[in-house]
């Protein structure tokens, strides 16, 4: 598990492709809805209300993109932890897409919140109160963001330290060794603190009581947002792998995929049987039955998921296959974190929230962001593995 | 501290003197405490709708938005309206209900607020510290009477609600509100003073009243208590257990990070695992793995 245990090539090519001129306009046009929302407030630029204080910004861009950028943390947990030795051809990938994931997310949090300027405070520990949730989590998340980095850091210094560059290279070299070391302690860190604020997320919702729907609220939320973070952790490596392998032309790994893919299918399962247990267990099951928009919503959960059954049954499948159910794994996940954190939630009668075009604009904003600095990296750095022999094509975008 | 005593007496004295045109014999003096927990309590059978109180509330405590205003009457509570009167039919019978902060004895929105922003204070009142508040939002998640505001207009966010008129108490008076209100509707003093008198009201009047205090339990109680000869739920009051969700939230979070053992077991033990496999892989001198080579745990 050395730091430069990975043999990878930068894709290289043109950077402004139409994919990232297109993912660079997205943010720009946000910035623009952004430095409105700092001049006029939130308000001006959101859909949001006191009956639904929580809206896209903090549900989508934290709440379930950081859940699909949690594929560093369960890509390090198998092939770390566990020392699946199969996994490190992932880690990399995985890695970086946590690292802009999460990067994003906590960016898009500081527009979100009302009072960013006290956001420094966090680091004075007499200030904290120890009963908040969301301490934990904000402590937790911007921690990880640096821990992130770190990670990330082993494929940056893999360039620098040839760079043409003098003093770059000289850093890089020097660093270099400190990093070799450090990095288990580094990791340990990046396995432990994701899995705090990801079933903490989960568990800021139990303060919601009665507020959020039977069907959502449990004691067992933490739980249940922790597993989420893993499937959709693998669901997100594995399309992200599969995407870049079709984008770049690069060798797909399916056999891997296909194994992470079966461990996945077991996740789901457990997390599908997990709910309707619970659910049954706290004598909710009629909130189902009801059918109305909640139960509906429960069951396009679980039909979402279930397909991920079918990697226990047969495990070998092509790269469409684990493709398809990679996405579906994905989106009932989101759907799940989105239901638990936003749809279910329910303030009182006359409070209405469906997200502004201006906000929903921030919102892709910030994944455009995060895209196209995923695809600069890539391009520049060794991320993915060095191109097939017949040459790489160097068109398209990738997520 | 007497004049401040004498006050309170004296207003809740005449509160309860007025309300009792129906019930004579205000509620029995109270034991002296250093810091009693002081107490609103509205009787919606009482209430007239007059509005009177929502004026004192903003002339008290944001008196630029009322400045030179004829009448103003917000239909909810909002960023510049601490109080408000919301009318409730049920059938023909109109029913007024005065609806603000309740001062939780154990607020969620403390307990949610990450920097002690919200905090609860003198006599047990909540209110808002600006120098310390991100504008996160999570007290209106977390507030299960859904009372904190926000200012969405504002470059310079507040979170504002009712603090119980905290300056006016502290220099020994009461709440705005209470002093402005003509039938005594709402009434101020200390909160088990005021739980007595509530149930005094509920024994000399059978029938008159829902036979219990809301606040005297919900969500491990409030300060500010309610009387109502309509169910409490068509006043918009929610229905809620005994447990404070500050507690049911402890019962799960509390458990798992109990002494920060179980964080740092499980670094520990990462970072063990780590370290092992990366000895046994340097002693196994493999090469650079290159992906989909199998390594020694495949079958």
């Amino acid at each position: 598990m050395s730091v430069k245990s990975e043999a990878g090539a930068p894709v290289g090519g043109k950077l402004a492709t139409p994919a990232f001129r297109v993912l660079a306009g997205l943010f720009a046009a946000a910035m623009l809805a952004i430095a409105w929302r700092f001049a006029f407030g939130v308000g001006s630029v959101t859909a949001m209300t006191d009956g639904h204080p929580w809206g896209a910004w903090k549900v989508f861009n934290v709440i379930v993109l950081t859940a699909l950028a949690s594929g560093g943390y369960a890509t390090a947990l198998l092939a770390y932890v566990l020392n699946r030795g199969r996994y490190h051809s992932l880690v990399r990938l995985a890695v970086l897409t946590s690292a802009v994931g999460y990067t994003s997310g906590v960016l898009s949090l500081g527009v979100d919140i009302g009072r960013p300027w006290n956001f420094w405070r966090l680091v004075v520990v007499t200030g904290w109160n120890l009963h908040s949730v969301l301490l934990e989590v904000a402590i937790c998340i911007s921690a990880y963001v640096v821990f992130l980095w770190l990670e990330v850091a082993p494929l940056l210094l893999d360039r620098w330290t040839g760079s043409p560059r003098e003093w770059l290279r000289r850093r890089a070299r020097a660093i270099t060794p400190w990093l070799e070391r450090a990095f288990p302690f580094i990791v340990a860190f990046a396995v432990v603190l994701p899995t705090m604020h990801q079933s903490s997320l989960g568990s800021l919702f139990l303060l919601a009581g009665p507020r959020l729907h039977a069907l959502w609220q449990t004691p067992a939320l933490p739980l249940f947002f922790l597993i989420s973070a893993w499937f959709m952790g693998y669901a997100a490596v594995t399309a992200a792998s599969l995407l870049c392998s079709l984008a770049f032309d690069r060798r797909r790994h399916v056999a891997v995929l296909a194994a992470m893919g079966r461990i996945n299918g077991g996740l789901v399962l457990f997390f599908v049987a997990g709910r309707w247990a619970d659910v049954a267990l706290r004598g909710q099951l009629g909130a189902v039955a009801a059918l109305d928009r909640f139960g509906a919503l429960f069951l396009a959960e679980a039909a979402l998921l279930a397909p991920a059954a079918l990697m226990l049954v047969r495990p070998r499948r092509g790269a469409g296959a684990l493709l398809a159910l990679a996405m579906s794994i994905a989106l009932g996940g989101a759907l799940y974190r989105l239901d638990a954190a936003l749809v279910g939630f329910m303030p009182g009668p006359g409070w209405r929230y469906f997200p502004s075009l201006l906000e929903l604009l921030v919102t892709a904003g910030w994944v455009a962001a995060a895209l196209a600095t995923f695809l600069y990296v890539v391009r520049r750095f060794p991320v993915l593995d060095a191109p097939l022999a017949r040459g790489a094509r160097t068109e398209g975008g990738c997520s | 501290m007497t004049s401040r005593r004498k006050l309170l007496r004296r207003a809740l004295a005449g509160g309860v003197a007025l309300a009792s045109a129906v019930r004579p014999r205000p509620a029995a003096a109270a034991a002296p405490a250093a810091e009693p927990l002081m107490a609103m309590l509205y009787d919606a059978t009482l209430c007239i709708g007059c509005k009177a109180c929502v004026a004192a509330c903003g002339a008290a405590n944001d008196p630029e938005a009322w400045q030179g205003s004829l009448h103003q009457a917000p239909v909810d509570l909002d960023a510049r309206t601490r109080s408000v009167i919301r009318l409730a039919r049920v059938g023909d019978a109109p029913a007024f209900v005065k609806r603000q902060c309740m001062h939780c004895l154990d607020p969620a929105c403390v307990a949610a607020c990450m920097m002690k922003a919200l905090q609860k204070r003198e006599f047990g009142l909540v209110s808002w510290d600006g120098g310390k508040c991100v504008g996160c939002r999570y007290c209106q998640v977390a507030c299960p009477y859904n009372v904190p505001r926000f200012e969405w207009d504002s470059a310079n966010p507040r979170i504002v609600k009712c603090e119980l008129c905290r300056d006016r108490l502290v220099a020994g008076g009461q709440p705005a509100c209470c002093e402005a209100c003509p039938r005594a509707a709402v009434i101020y003093g200390r909160r088990d003073d005021l739980l007595a008198e509530a149930h005094r009201r509920i024994r000399e009047s059978p029938g008159r009243y829902v036979p219990r205090v809301y606040g005297e339990r919900e969500a491990g109680g409030t300060q500010v208590l309610y009387l109502s000869h309509v169910p409490f739920e068509t006043l918009g009051l929610p229905s809620l257990g005994p447990r404070s969700l500050p507690e049911s939230v402890h019962a799960v979070q509390g458990r798992i990070y109990r002494g920060f053992v179980a964080p740092t077991a499980l670094y520990a033990v990462v970072a063990g695992l780590i370290l092992r496999n990366r000895r046994a892989g340097e002693r196994d001198a493999a090469p650079p793995g290159t992906g989909d080579v199998p390594s020694r745990e495949e079958p």
